[in-house]
């Protein structure tokens, strides 16, 4: 579909030509130059065309009735499943689809607090699920560079079963403070739940070594891969992770629609969160029994439309290659960074090198609030996002209200890179600080 | 460009001098507000004397954190209730919200906003409409308290 340039960049032009929405113009004419990717990418027509026609062709409840329309609709979901799941390295068994990240981090958090409330009335768990009931003098370890996804259900567990959140701190430099890690880690650490790649610094954490050292100690490991399942090749069997949780949003894929993978006995060994139809084995008066996993995750009729839509995401991203996105993008981040130092009074938050560093970049213009900021580059029709990023914590850690961040994906370019610098100049030039 | 619809003169002045900023003392009650979406974040207080219609704003004294928007609304806020009647000032704030919530599409009333008008543009920008609205959400909330407080001590 594309080939690699020499600079290993790929050829933005024949990518940018599948995406309807960045042929568009914003704020009376303006070219639009999309750098908000880290919050929800663009779609290609490729996955709307397969939208349009699971409804136009396919359409059905999946899991529910017999009819060939059924048969069709419950065959397109189980193969979007597979080949989600074959893309980060997984069998279909293991893959389950929730709304979006958020909500599969919630399906975790859930499993604790639902199996510790059952144990406090009496019911039997199977063995397997005892290491899912906390309670005071356990502990949940987070970092503090964690979306609020990832952070505020682990407090409200703990507000719930008693437990202790504790965290890993950040360096002045924007990585985790692995140093911690040793003391933080203890048999009272139950759960670990950590960010792949931050979505407001960019920092591409030691996932697997983090998880080697959490298993050391018998905990569960959870990892936000929001931010990386979109951008690099990863197989979640190397991540040395228990459960994965992504969203489809952000990686080409319909808004609706994220993901959990976890290791098949893990899965088996979680209640269920949402519950009623679709995951359950048998229902009587008295009582249920559930469905195995992922079923018995997947309550209520599912986004069909979306899994399809995701599969053809996935489908697209293959074929141009996740080793060479990453370089793409890399080499982006190379030139966005070096950009960004050569502005005066521009200071980057989080790594200021390409180190173990993703494409997502966030920035504070001395004298001018972020705010400010974007409104100026939107009027030159360059999308970034501004504000603390869903990650208020990681602002306070460097004592900002705020940052303006400019994420990258495939279909942005090194002209991409120079709009942006151009467009932080014309601030400077606004606001009277250059 | 558009944007400089947005950012009028008269909003940039406050913003690069704001009026009436810093907390001050005596006061009857403090508040404090933050704008969840960014992070922005006001601190104000309020002073008032007098009762029912007479009821005056003797001070508003205000700390904040946040942006050119944000910073010379509370400015402009200032200067339009400080010493004013609190009927007055809700008033003003009514109108304000309205203009605010009006996509561009209200007359605003330049008798009862004065300066104010000129936040007229945010209201095509919905991203920052809340950070126009924030001081001014922080004063509502300051006099009904201060209010309720007073004439609790009448009783
Ligand atoms: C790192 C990270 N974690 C979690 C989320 C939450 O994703 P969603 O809002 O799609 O549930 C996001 C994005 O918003 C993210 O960037």
């Amino acid at each position: 579909m594309t080939s690699l340039s020499t600079a290993g960049l790929l050829d933005v032009e024949s990518i940018k030509a599948d995406f309807p929405i960045l042929s568009r113009t914003v704020r009376d004419g303006r070219k639009l130059v999309y750098l908000d990717s880290g919050a929800t990418s663009q779609k290609p027509r490729q996955v709307l065309d397969a939208e349009r026609e699971f409804y136009e062709q396919h359409n059905s409840a999946v899991h529910r009735g017999a009819h060939q329309l059924a048969e069709e609709a419950t065959d397109a979901y189980e193969s979007a499943r597979q080949r989600i799941a074959a893309f980060v390295g997984a069998p279909a068994s293991e893959l389950v689809f929730t709304r979006n990240a958020t909500e599969s981090i919630n399906l975790v958090a859930y499993a604790f607090s639902n199996a510790t409330d059952k144990a406090r009335q009496g019911v039997a768990l199977p063995e397997s699920t005892q290491r899912f009931v906390i309670g005071p003098g356990d502990e949940v370890l987070v970092t503090e560079m964690e979306h609020h996804a990832n952070l505020v259900p682990w407090q409200e567990l703990c507000l719930k079963t008693g437990a202790t959140l504790r965290w890993l701190g950040l360096t002045d430099e924007g990585r985790l403070d692995l140093e911690g890690l040793t003391s933080l880690l203890t048999e009272r650490t139950k759960v670990v739940s950590v960010v792949h790649q931050s979505n407001i610094l960019g920092t591409i954490n030691p996932v697997h070594e983090i998880a080697r050292a959490a298993h050391a100690v018998g905990a569960l490991v959870v990892v936000d891969a929001c931010q990386s399942v979109p951008h690099m090749p990863l197989n979640v069997n190397d991540l040395g992770a228990d459960l994965v949780a992504w969203s489809g949003h952000k990686m080409l894929g319909p808004t609706g629609i994220g993901c959990l993978w976890g290791r098949a006995e893990v899965l088996d060994s979680m209640p269920p969160f949402l519950t009623g139809g679709s995951m359950i084995e048998t229902v009587f008066m008295e009582g249920s029994t559930y469905a195995p996993p992922p079923q018995r995750f997947e309550a209520g009729v599912p986004m069909a439309a979306q899994a399809i839509g995701l599969a053809a995401a996935v489908d697209y991203l293959q074929a141009i290659g996740m080793p060479a996105i990453a370089a793409h993008e890399h080499a982006l981040t190379q030139d966005v960074v070096a950009g960004l130092a050569e502005i005066p009074g521009v200071r980057i938050i989080g790594p200021a090198n390409t180190v173990d560093r993703g494409s997502a970049v966030s920035f504070v213009v001395d004298g001018v609030h972020p705010h400010d900021v974007g409104q100026i580059l939107d009027s030159l029709g360059i999308a970034v996002r501004v504000g603390h990023h869903c990650a208020w914590p990681v602002c306070r850690r460097y004592g900002v209200p705020a940052t303006t961040r400019a994420t990258f994906y495939l279909y942005n370019g090194l002209d991409d890179v120079t709009a942006l610098t151009d467009g932080i100049h014309e601030v400077r030039r606004f606001w009277g600080v250059s | 460009m558009q944007v400089e619809a947005l950012y009028q003169e008269i909003i940039l002045d406050h913003y690069k001098r704001p009026h009436g900023r810093g907390l001050r003392e005596p006061f009857n009650t403090e508040v404090h507000h933050v704008n969840p979406t960014c992070g922005d974040e006001i601190t104000l207080r309020v002073l008032i004397s007098g009762f029912g219609d007479d009821m005056v704003i003797e001070d508003v004294s205000y700390e904040s954190q946040g942006c050119s928007i944000s910073q010379a609304s509370a400015s402009v806020m200032f200067d339009l209730v400080a010493g004013e009647t609190v009927d007055d000032a809700l008033r003003a704030q009514e109108e304000f919200l309205h203009v605010m919530h009006s996509r561009g599409e209200a007359e605003p009333d330049e008798e009862i906003l004065g300066d104010a008008v000129a936040f007229e543009g945010v209201s095509k920008y919905p991203a920052r409409v809340k950070c126009a609205l924030l001081g001014w959400m922080a004063l509502k909330d300051a006099v009904a308290q201060a209010a309720a407080a007073h004439e609790e001590e009448l009783d």
